[in-house]
């Protein structure tokens, strides 16, 4: 009984903990590692809508996503590393320079 | 039960244990390989649904070049960060309070939708196959297929940029 209740399930909870983890962790990469997991999780339900209506397009969109997923690394790891050069440190609770 | 609808069930517990361990492991290199090993496992439960094509996508983008280019920024970082050390931020109890009721909240939705069954493997349309996958792919949506290489252009520019700034900054 893989039924989609179950694989929605599956991707929901997988949204929430992407979700708690960017909210509590401290560290900048380990917050981008939780976006990648809220995206992996976007992506399970994708794929279990498009076995259910049985279309290709999801399929298609999921390969879409991939390619942002890695544009988006590609451009997030250096604005990570810049920030980590500035302020030696990759605690998001330093980056305190745009609070008003 | 059959042996599609087990190892369903296995790869998803252990797509769950990977994302739980990204919460509570303290080095960002655990947490890198808790994801990797989720990541496996979502690609486990793809080919078991049938969708083999994402599921390759998966091992070869995400494990293979996102995960990759991760594991090398934690080696170049210093592992006496203060962030290594302290794992959670001041708001952690309600972030997880937060977290619970969206899952709640996404449950309740899901139990709603009622259960209309996939079949593993059995159900899987002919079309999610590596060869009709392709040839639709790039019959109907190759404008789609060229923009994301507009994308990529942009986002190669978007890094240099970045890393130029970043230069003219420091010096």
């Amino acid at each position: 009984m893989a039924d989609t209740q179950l694989l929605l399930g599956l991707s929901f909870v997988l949204f929430a903990l992407g979700l708690v983890g960017v909210m509590v962790r401290r560290n900048a990469l380990v917050m981008l590692m939780c976006m990648e997991l809220m995206l992996n999780a976007v992506i399970l339900a994708l794929v279990t809508f498009s076995l259910e209506t049985a279309t290709l397009s999801g399929a298609v969109l999921v390969f879409l996503i991939f390619v942002v997923a890695a544009a988006e690394i590609a451009i997030a790891i250096p604005i990570v590393l810049q920030l980590s050069r500035q302020r030696s440190s990759l605690d998001v609770e330093g980056y305190d320079r745009l609070k008003g | 039960m059959t042996i599609e609808q087990l190892l369903v069930y296995f790869f998803g517990a252990c797509a769950l244990l990977g994302g739980v361990l990204m919460l509570v492991a303290r080095h960002p290199m655990r947490v890198a390989l808790a994801l990797i090993s989720c990541m496996l496992s979502l690609a486990g439960i793809y080919a078991m649904l049938g969708v083999h094509v994402v599921a390759v996508f998966q091992v070869l983008i995400y494990v293979g070049a996102v995960m990759v280019f991760m594991v090398y920024v934690i080696m170049l970082l210093d592992v006496r960060d203060p962030s290594f050390l302290r794992r959670y931020s001041r708001v952690l109890l309600p972030g997880v309070v937060l977290g619970a009721l969206l899952a709640g909240a996404l449950g309740i939705s899901a139990i709603r939708l009622g259960a209309a069954a996939i079949q593993p493997g059995a159900s899987a349309a002919p079309s999610y196959l590596v060869q009709p996958f392709s040839v639709e792919f790039l019959r109907e949506y190759w404008l789609h297929f060229e923009l994301t290489s507009v994308l990529l252009v942009a986002a190669v520019v978007a890094a240099i940029a970045i890393i130029r700034s970043g230069r003219r900054s420091d010096g």
